[in-house]
This record gives C-alpha cells, sequence and structure tokens, in this order.
C-alpha cells in the first residue's frame, strides 16, 4: 500500500486535504457552499477544453475555474447570489458538454475528471500540485485577518475599511486555486464534500477559530487518508469514502457538540445561532 | 424557411419526442422555479439534481427505468433536505451541502459500477449530460403524469407556500400550515428535478430551474405574471434549443451536432441578462417616476408597489 507509485497518491492528497481543511473552513465560516461548488464543478469545462485543444488540464482548470470565481462576484452584486451561481454553473457546464461533443474523449477520462483518480498520480503532478498550494496557504495566511473579520462580523469590517465585495471576490479567487490544485486528484465534485464535511464538523467541535481551522485540516487528513487506504483495499472509487467519511464526521460532530452543550449548560445564543 | 429548418426537421421522430418532452419540463421546471427562486433555495434545486444523478446511476445499475431513480432519490433527498432544518439560510447551505456531499459519494460509487460491473458503455454522458433525443416515445405518458403531481402540489400549497415564502411568521400566525407547505414544495421541485434530469441531463437541469424564473422575476412585478413569462421563456428556450441542436448537425462540413442542452443553457443565460438590462432601465424609470412624485406630493413611491418591486428584483 506505501510501495512505488503510492507514494506520489499519498503525497498529493496530503497536499490536497491541507488546502481543502483551510479553505473548507472559510468557506463554512462564509456560509458559501454554494460557490464552492460551483466553481470546482465548473472548472470541469475547463478541462474538458484543454483536452480538446491538446494543451495541459492544469491551464484549462485554472482559467476557467478563475473566470468563474470572477463571474460569480461581479454578477453577484448585481442580481442575488445564489441564482448568479447557480447560472454561471449551468453555463460553464454547458460549455464543457460541448465541448466534450466535439471531442473524442472517452467514458472514463470524463469519470475521472468528476471523480478524481486519486490512486493514478505521477510524478509530473506532483510538483506544480506541490506549488500551486504552497500559493493558496500563502494567501490564506496573508488574509487570514481581514478574511475571518469579514467572515464573522461584516459590520465591524466595513467600519475598517474592509470592503465585503471585495473581499468576497478575493476569496472566491483563493477558491478558484485551489480548485485547480485539487481537481486533477480527488475530482470537481469531491472536492466540494473535502471542503464542507471536515470543516463543518470541527465548527461544530469547537467556536475558536484557530483550534477549528486545525481540527478541520487533521479532520480532512483523516478522510483523505482513510478513503485512500479502503479504496485501495476494496477497489472502490476514494470518492464514495470521501462523501461518507464527511458525512458522518459531521454528524459525530454535531452530536459531540450537542453532548457538550448539554453538559455546560446554555450556550449563548449568538454562537448557537452561528453554529447551527 | 429552409434556412431556419433543416431538412427533416418536422418529420423525425426524436424531434417530436423531444419537443414534446422538452414543452412538459420547461412548464414544470419554470412554474416550481418561481417558488425555488423566491424562496432562495437554488442550491437546494441544484443540489437534488447532484441527488438525482446517484439514483439514475443507481436505477441503471440493477437495471431500472432511469427515470423512476432520477425522482425517486431526489424525493428521498428533498425529504431529508426538509427535515434537517431549513429555516436559517446558513445552516440551510450546509446541511444542503452536506446531503450533496453523501448523493456525490454513492453517485461515484455507482457510476463506477455502472462502468465497471455492467458491459455498458455511456452511462456516465447519458445521465450526466442527458438525453432528450434518445428518449423513448413511450415514456411521454410518464413525464407528463409526474408533471402532473407536481404542478397538483404547487396548485393545493398555492396560498400558504406565497405567504410562507414572503414572510415565515405572517404565515405561521395566519395559522397556515407552514411545515405542510414546505414539505408539498419540496416534493414538487423534487418530481421537477428528476423530470429535467431525464430531459437535459442532471447537470445542466439547473438552468431550467431557476434561468428562465430568475429571469421573468426581473422582468415582471407579480407571482402570476412572473408564473406565465417564466413558462414562456423556458418553454422558448427549449424549443430554439432543440431546433439550433438540430441545425447544427449541418454547420460546417464536420457533421457533428452540438448538444442540445448547450444550446438551452446559453439561450437561458442570455434571457437572464438581457433581463438585468430592462430591470435596470425600469428601476430607473420608476425611480424618475417617484422623485417626480415625491416632488409633487411630498411623498415617496406608494410602499405596496415598492415592496412588491424589491421583492421581485430582489
Amino acid at each position: 500500500m506505501f510501495s512505488g507509485f503510492m507514494v506520489n497518491t499519498w503525497t498529493v492528497a496530503t497536499i490536497v486535504a491541507v488546502i481543502a481543511g483551510v479553505v473548507g473552513f472559510f468557506v463554512v465560516l462564509r456560509g458559501s457552499a454554494f460557490p464552492a461548488h460551483a466553481i470546482p464543478k465548473g472548472a470541469f469545462a475547463g478541462a474538458a477544453g484543454a483536452s480538446l485543444l491538446g494543451i495541459n488540464t492544469l491551464i484549462g482548470l485554472g482559467v476557467f475555474s478563475l473566470l468563474a470565481a470572477l463571474g460569480i462576484g461581479r454578477l453577484g452584486r448585481r442580481g442575488r447570489s445564489d441564482v448568479v451561481t447557480a447560472l454561471a454553473l449551468v453555463l460553464m457546464l454547458a460549455l464543457g458538454a460541448a465541448f466534450l461533443s466535439r471531442s473524442s474523449q472517452y467514458e472514463p477520462e470524463i469519470y475521472s475528471l468528476l471523480f478524481g483518480e486519486i490512486l493514478g498520480v505521477s510524478t509530473t503532478e506532483v510538483v506544480p500540485v506541490a506549488v500551486l498550494g504552497l500559493v493558496c496557504l500563502a494567501a490564506v495566511i496573508a488574509l487570514y485577518r481581514p478574511l475571518m473579520l469579514s467572515s464573522v462580523v461584516p459590520e465591524v469590517a466595513e467600519a475598517k475599511g474592509i470592503r465585503s465585495h471585495r473581499m468576497q471576490m478575493i476569496f472566491l479567487v483563493v477558491v478558484a486555486a485551489a480548485t485547480t490544485v485539487t481537481v486533477p486528484v480527488v475530482g470537481a465534485l469531491l472536492m466540494f464534500s473535502l471542503m464542507i464535511g471536515p470543516a463543518a464538523a470541527a465548527r461544530a467541535l469547537s467556536s475558536r477559530p484557530a483550534v477549528a481551522m486545525v481540527l478541520s485540516v487533521v479532520i480532512a487528513l483523516a478522510t483523505v487518508w482513510g478513503a485512500i487506504a479502503l479504496s485501495y483495499h476494496s477497489n472502490w472509487p476514494a470518492g464514495f469514502f470521501v462523501g461518507a467519511f464527511g458525512a458522518v464526521c459531521y454528524g459525530l460532530g454535531r452530536g459531540c457538540a450537542a453532548l457538550r452543550r448539554r453538559g455546560a449548560g446554555q450556550q449563548s445564543p449568538a454562537i448557537a445561532a452561528a453554529t447551527s | 424557411m429552409g434556412a431556419v429548418f433543416e431538412p427533416g426537421f418536422f418529420t423525425s421522430g426524436p424531434v417530436h419526442v423531444a419537443i414534446a418532452i422538452g414543452t412538459v419540463v420547461a412548464v414544470v421546471s419554470a412554474v416550481t422555479g418561481v417558488f425555488t427562486v423566491m424562496r432562495g433555495q437554488s442550491f437546494a434545486g441544484h443540489a437534488l439534481t447532484d441527488v438525482a444523478t446517484a439514483g439514475g446511476s443507481g436505477a441503471f445499475l440493477i437495471g431500472m427505468s432511469p427515470l423512476l431513480g432520477f425522482v425517486g432519490l431526489s424525493a428521498v433527498g428533498a425529504g431529508v433536505l426538509e427535515m434537517i432544518g431549513v429555516q436559517r439560510a446558513r445552516g440551510r447551505d450546509l446541511a444542503t451541502g452536506l446531503v450533496l456531499g453523501v448523493a456525490i459519494g454513492l453517485a461515484a460509487l455507482f457510476l463506477y459500477l455502472d462502468t465497471t460491473a455492467t458491459a455498458t458503455t455511456g452511462a456516465t454522458q447519458q445521465i450526466l449530460f442527458g438525453s432528450i433525443f434518445t428518449t423513448q416515445a413511450s415514456t411521454i405518458p410518464i413525464v407528463v403524469a409526474f408533471s402532473a403531481v407536481a404542478l397538483a402540489a404547487i396548485a393545493i400549497a398555492y396560498r400558504p407556500l406565497l405567504l410562507s415564502t414572503v414572510s415565515t411568521d405572517i404565515a405561521a400566525a395566519r395559522g397556515a400550515s407552514v411545515r405542510a407547505a414546505g414539505l408539498l414544495f419540496m416534493l414538487a421541485l423534487s418530481v421537477s428535478v428528476g423530470l429535467s434530469s431525464l430531459a437535459i441531463g442532471t447537470v445542466l437541469s439547473t438552468a431550467l430551474l431557476i434561468g428562465p424564473p430568475a429571469a421573468a422575476l426581473r422582468l415582471v412585478t407579480g407571482v402570476g405574471r412572473a408564473l406565465v413569462v417564466a413558462c414562456l421563456i423556458g418553454v422558448g428556450a427549449t424549443w430554439l434549443g432543440v431546433l439550433l441542436a438540430y441545425d447544427s448537425y449541418y454547420w460546417g462540413s464536420s457533421h457533428q451536432a452540438l448538444p442540445v442542452s448547450f444550446f438551452i443553457v446559453a439561450i437561458v443565460f442570455a434571457a437572464y441578462l438581457l433581463s438585468g438590462v430592462r430591470a435596470r432601465a425600469r428601476t430607473g424609470q420608476s425611480q424618475a417616476a417617484a422623485r417626480g412624485r415625491a416632488a409633487t406630493q411630498g411623498q415617496a413611491a406608494t410602499p405596496g408597489r415598492a415592496a412588491t418591486h424589491s421583492h421581485a428584483t430582489g
């Protein structure tokens, strides 16, 4: 299980889990689950387009996820953001369908883009993933304070001169970068599960931001490692385990939180509202 | 005529079926979609398409009709969504996301087993991107029956649904059963999503559900009128999409048709953008009118009108 080609898998999966844990924490905190779902899924079209043109998939993913982030951020200012997100998503997917109909892509390739191919990572894929992953983490660290402020107390952030629209735009770009890193490995759809499940569980377990963020990364790592191990032994797709683990983690997190609340008496209403 | 309708368009069997199913699906999606957009449940509507993907691929696996899988599992998903708290928008997004995550996991498993355990190919492509041109004529009655169920559910819940959409508190105070109305609506939503998954694919069914209603709500005020306009846009986009997809076979020399879903989504998106231009022009007009009125009568725009307006344009 740890021999030869599997080394790449473990390395890349670890990078992906760390990014998903960190970025996912902010996704859950800001309540932007829908854009976080739409950007990776829409980026899938970019991969299809890139393979039609015969260029590197990573470029196609990057361009499309960036376009999605900017489009959702820009149009979301005027219209309803959930409507705009949905429409941007379907537009990109429609483009993807058109690209696919033109190319001679065959089934397994579409499948691996959507659901990932975590057991077949080549050495050349590791370096770009690591570099982009570091960029992503650096961006989150640099933006940590303003991002946290505008997520938790948007009014205070506005008063301090942090424009919430601009922050949302920047955050969506970070999500886009994370997407570009992770989609070739875990797939467009599972990137989302990996961002939401662990982060939601971490939020339920701790109301302190720093602790919750570390927990989120730890749970994401456990999820990915567990999924790979089970997938290796059962031959079932890793994505299934990632999705299932995410939900189980969240359920356990909520259960623990409920137990603790009963033990500690009443929680303050503000925290209760934020975590529920 | 010949330039617009390529040879054989009116005599082709698949085109007849596509137009029939497309029309029914577009109407049901538009009606459910108006409420989906007003209630801010676009994400739930979209998530149900992914739940439907899992259902469709599961049905494929055990040799059932995909339609039953689509509708069945998305109804279950809708029930779960309604159950695990949907009152606050933030918690709802998270709950939706988690249901979505599980559904994606299941879809990954089923599609994997579809492609490995059975010898069939094309399952992923067909389930995700739809098969309006390859649908059998025999499914039309089933589609019509399910549509009737969805429309009936909306009709029964219309009044309380409308009330609870505007304000949950008022609806509860008036004794309207908010919970029952919400549940009926989710049932209608799941049926409609299952249907459009069949027609234009699970991935793209969101377009018909959200696009035409969102455009309609920006174009006109009042729910009744929005329903009519949404239906018109939806049906129009579907017909035009089918026509263009059919024609696209004759474009260029490669003789490769582009997918129907691509055209439908492109038209729907264009309609949404255009509706924004029109809504902005109208907002400008009404603001100018309000200023005029305020100048002459010393008061702002009529509250009722302003309220419905801001609600519709959101």
